[in-house]
């Protein structure tokens, strides 16, 4: 893998960073008056997700770390792993652990496209669309014509996920929900 | 479609940088100080260790010459002083590699004069003026802080008597990294960077002086009246957080300028950079008598940048960097 120089550091590069592979944030050069310059980087740790704040010597270098983002379709649970599907017409399939998964197993619904996060071509990640359109499998009975009205009641979806939506949602509908906020958006 | 080939800084911040601009020539017009403009390229560059130049091989009636491009322009400047010009000024197209970022780019605007006959705390002074003279509003007083008395304050530190270890210890834990090698320079410029710079200029114009004598650069030295340690004699100006002016009480020895520069590039042999051609002219015009006197080069992007309020030295750019 390539060694990538502190002024090569930019958004979005992979780098492998106290044996976890990380994405860059922002770098940030910073240097005193007269005197020797330093990057200030922020890190994201692509397995824990935790930001890290680190300083580098102008000039010191990371090794790269072979990390891919692709689109991958879901396609079932096994009840251990999660099996998703790359959607460039390979049919490659890759299994996906709890760990991994994350807080998007409550947003899980088949044939929906995912980013999977490979690490050496092992998946550390998944992220959501933004938007996913789920069923509502359980809500309290609407109330009719209380369209405009405030208020809200929780309503589970088809994936296992609980979001606050109107009075006048009714079971069996479909919804679009923002997945970074757990926010309802509108009947879908 | 791609915006890439569109400026950094809009046609109104051109404008008002136009604006700033004349009013600095302004400034100096008033105080008979002479506008000059000397090359952008010389046959020496600049030896200092943490600077990169960047230089190019051009055809000359002396045949294939590398010439570099100047880190600012001290050398041509102090030449004309040695010459008899009396007081200068320029605002000169710098060139430093590597140096791209929201505070720096490759090549940038320094405001750069020369007062032969003033004091440090004269031309300490002067640049106070300039800069309220640039800014908008009023930034509040002028603040004089000892370089020592910083790291006492920030850091409890003494940066001229704590052990290098203490140095390197504290710098490992504020910047995360390791210092294992580092000397007390390069622990005193993080600690600098990152736990002091930030809260200077906030709330008033803060000059720090007396220096480490090991970052004196083209400064003259003398005693700490407090306990005799070496100070450099030099300043630095900070509004904001930001960095946006150097000022020496000029080297005039020609012999003590040359071992600076030899012992500059022993110092970038062992970090691994490569040699930089010294300028024999400086050394020349020295021998032959620069008159003493201060000089200050300010970084007119940054001061801009805060006149108008901006966020990075980009948005007052017509193409910075990574557009140009």
């Amino acid at each position: 893998m390539a060694t990538y120089s502190t002024n090569e550091f930019k958004g979005g590069l992979k780098v492998m960073l106290d044996g976890d592979p990380c994405s860059i944030l922002e770098n940030e050069f910073v240097k005193p008056g007269k005197g020797q310059a330093f990057s200030r980087v922020k890190l994201r740790n692509l397995i824990t997700g935790r930001v890290w704040e680190r300083t580098f010597k102008s000039g010191e270098s990371l090794e790269g770390a072979d990390v891919l983002e692709l689109d991958m379709e879901y396609l079932y649970s096994d009840g251990d792993m999660w099996h998703f599907m790359r959607t460039d017409g390979s049919f490659e399939q890759y299994a996906v652990d709890k760990k991994a998964m994350g807080d998007v197993e409550k947003w899980l619904k088949e044939q929906v496209v995912y980013t999977v996060t490979l690490w050496n071509d092992n998946a550390i990640a998944v992220s959501a669309p933004n938007f996913i359109e789920l069923e509502v499998v359980e809500t309290d009975p609407g109330l009719k014509g209380d369209t405009a009205q405030g208020g809200s009641k929780p309503a589970t979806l088809s994936s296992g996920a609980v979001v606050r939506v109107p009075l006048f949602i009714n079971e069996g509908e479909v919804l679009k929900v923002d997945t970074r906020t757990g926010e309802y958006v509108s009947r879908a | 479609m791609t915006t890439e080939w569109q400026p950094t800084a809009s046609i109104e911040t051109l404008r008002e940088r136009a604006r700033l601009l004349a009013r600095v020539r302004a400034f100096f017009a008033e105080r008979d100080v002479l506008e000059v403009e000397t090359p952008v390229l010389g046959h020496g560059g600049s030896t200092d260790a943490h600077l990169d130049s960047l230089a190019l091989t051009a055809t000359t009636p002396q045949g294939r010459e590398r010439l570099w491009l100047q880190t600012s322009p001290e050398f041509h400047m102090k030449r004309l002083l040695a010459a008899g010009s009396g007081p200068v000024f320029q605002l000169a197209r710098s060139f430093r590699d590597g140096e791209v970022g929201r505070r720096h780019n490759l090549e940038f605007t320094m405001l750069e004069w020369y007062r032969p006959g003033v004091t440090l705390d004269e031309l300490i002074a002067e640049g106070d003026a300039l800069i309220r003279h640039v800014l908008p509003g009023d930034p509040g007083p002028l603040r004089r802080r000892r370089y020592r008395e910083l790291f006492r304050e920030a850091l409890d530190l003494d940066p001229f008597t704590a052990p290098l270890e203490a140095l390197r210890a504290r710098a490992e834990t504020i910047g995360g990294l390791s210092m294992r090698d580092a000397d007390r320079d390069g622990c005193l410029d993080l600690l600098m960077s990152l736990a002091i710079e930030p809260q200077l200029g906030q709330g008033g114009i803060d000059v720090v002086v007396d220096y480490p004598a090991s970052q004196a650069a083209l400064a003259r030295k003398h005693r700490d009246p407090e306990d005799g340690v070496e100070v450099a004699a030099r300043f630095e100006i900070y509004l904001g957080g930001l960095e946006l002016a150097n000022g020496y009480d000029e080297l005039t020895d020609a012999a003590e300028q040359a071992a600076r520069f030899e012992a500059d590039n022993r110092q970038r042999q062992a970090l691994g950079k490569p040699h930089v051609d010294i300028d024999r002219h400086l050394l020349a015009a020295l021998t032959a008598g620069m008159p003493s006197g201060s000089g200050v080069a300010l970084g007119m992007d940054r001061l801009i940048q805060l006149a108008l309020g901006k966020e990075s030295v980009a948005e007052v750019m017509a193409f910075a960097t990574p557009r140009c």
